[in-house]
């Protein structure tokens, strides 16, 4: 990974992010298959919302693209030929027993910033969060909407080109989903690819830039939010907006 | 009432007689030391095995949990051989010292250390695996992450392993001797003592050992309470 400073990131936030794509990428796990095989490339603006009912593969299709798992067919590539820089924010966010600014410097750590700026990074993501007051509390005794924040506060140090999200808002309280919808805006804003799941319709509406629908384990449809919204193409996804119970 | 062992053991722990508190401390000496080598070894082997998967690695665990039972006069035996005058070590000249005892608690100590904190740590890395990934971390970039983030289960970890070498006596009596001033330590005095008959020393020794037992135990229960409100 490369080092971040100020001049870079305000670069980047003019020039279009990584496209992502699927070159006919499956994923199975004993013999049983999971994913795909699917293509698509993701390069518009986004954010790209990956919608779909539960067990339809969009966790999975998130860990194949940031590369947590290999797909066992296919290939997943990016635009210039080179991984770009990516973080994840997970569902339940996985922070080190640490107060919360130690968790930041850990990640920049990790990411061989000189040791001189991790502080001043650290804590200004920790201010941008609204979590300067807590920056000494151990990570784990936050709130779930703060460690959420925090999750976030730490994938921002990292300037990630490519941001993914698997269902952050899923297990949190209106006011939490709020920051956190308004945290991968600034991300959207600074140039950041958004790639996002989550199965609440509304949150789709808010954040969309374009809608991947998937159901048992294929991509349904790509399309535009609008388009997404007012004519799915797809049966399936016609359903899943009128509300019906999709398997 | 002056006769009774119990009293004059406490009045030989009050008035500091030097000899008793001679024993004690190198008791401390020995044990504490041998403990801190077989942590600096113990921590990151148990941490390497967790976190690399290796040809045999299921044998080496099955080893490392079954040598926690190793009896310590079997482990007595083994650096007796290796440091006796025709041992491949001989040439240390270390039998019958405090470095022997020390050796010897290491050997008994080190599985200890190093099969609990492969435990503890490879529970943390279920659960730490996905975000060091996304993080990208190399694994040798994972341990000291671990060892730190566990810090507070190792600590109780530490505890166990100085209790089992501070309280055990056959591989001390075998490597060191029981040498009055230089190799005698609690437990190998207080089988001296009572053997001769010394009651009130070896009580005096024993009231002193068994409250480091209970120390050490009240230490690994306040650590775990600790950890737990700082980690939720």
């Amino acid at each position: 990974m490369t080092s971040m400073n100020a001049p870079l990131l305000a670069s980047s936030a003019l020039l279009s992010p990584p496209a992502l794509r699927f070159d006919g990428v499956a994923y199975s796990r004993e013999e049983k298959a999971l994913l795909g095989p699917c293509s698509f490339t993701l390069d518009g603006i986004g954010p790209t919302l990956v919608m779909g009912p539960n067990g339809a593969g969009k966790s999975l299709l998130l860990r194949l693209a940031h590369g947590l798992l290999s797909p066992t067919q296919g290939r997943v590539t990016w635009s210039d030929d080179r991984t770009p820089r990516q973080a994840m924010v997970f569902q339940q966010p996985v922070l080190l027993r640490r107060s919360a600014v130690a968790n930041l410097i850990h990640a920049l750590a990790v990411n061989k910033v000189p040791r001189g700026e991790r502080v001043k990074l650290a804590s200004g993501a920790l201010e941008r969060f609204g979590l300067t007051a807590c920056a000494k509390t151990p990570a784990r005794v936050l709130s779930g909407g703060q460690q959420q924040r925090l999750a976030l506060a730490r994938a921002w140090v990292l300037s990630p080109q490519v941001l993914f999200l698997d269902e952050p808002t899923s297990a949190l309280d209106p006011a939490a989903i709020k920051a956190v919808e308004a945290a991968v805006r600034e991300f959207h804003q600074r140039g950041t690819r958004i790639v996002m799941t989550t199965h609440d319709i509304h949150q789709a509406r808010r954040l969309a830039g374009d809608v991947l629908f998937l159901s048992g384990g294929a991509v349904r449809e790509h399309t535009p939010a609008e388009v997404f919204f007012d004519v799915p193409a797809s049966r399936e996804a016609q359903a899943f907006i009128s509300g019906e119970l999709v398997e | 009432m002056e006769n009774n062992a119990f009293y004059v053991a406490l009045s030989l722990l009050l008035n500091f007689d030097a000899p008793l508190y001679q024993i004690v401390a190198l008791s401390l000496q020995v044990s504490l030391l041998a403990v801190l080598i077989a942590a600096l070894l113990g921590f990151p082997l148990g941490a390497a095995v967790a976190l690399w998967r290796f040809r045999g690695r299921g044998g080496v665990i099955v080893v490392l949990n079954a040598l926690m039972g190793l009896p310590p006069v079997v482990a007595g035996l083994v650096v007796y051989l290796l440091l006796s005058r025709a041992g491949p070590l001989g040439e240390w000249g270390l039998l019958f010292t405090p470095g022997a005892m020390v050796i010897a608690q290491v050997v008994l100590v080190l599985p200890i250390l190093a099969a609990l904190s492969r435990q503890k740590v490879e529970e943390m890395l279920g659960e730490y695996r996905e975000q060091f990934v996304s993080l990208g971390m190399s694994r040798a970039r994972m341990m000291p992450t671990l060892l730190w983030d566990a810090r507070f289960a190792l600590l109780t970890v530490l505890f166990a392993g100085f209790g089992r070498a501070s309280a055990e006596v056959g591989a001390v009596m075998m490597v060191g001797g029981n040498i009055e001033g230089v190799t005698r330590v609690m437990t190998t005095s207080i089988v001296l003592e009572t053997g001769k008959g010394n009651l009130p020393l070896a009580l005096g020794l024993g009231i002193v050992l068994l409250t480091l037992v209970m120390l050490i135990n009240a230490g690994a229960y306040l650590v775990g309470e600790f950890s737990r409100r700082r980690t939720g």
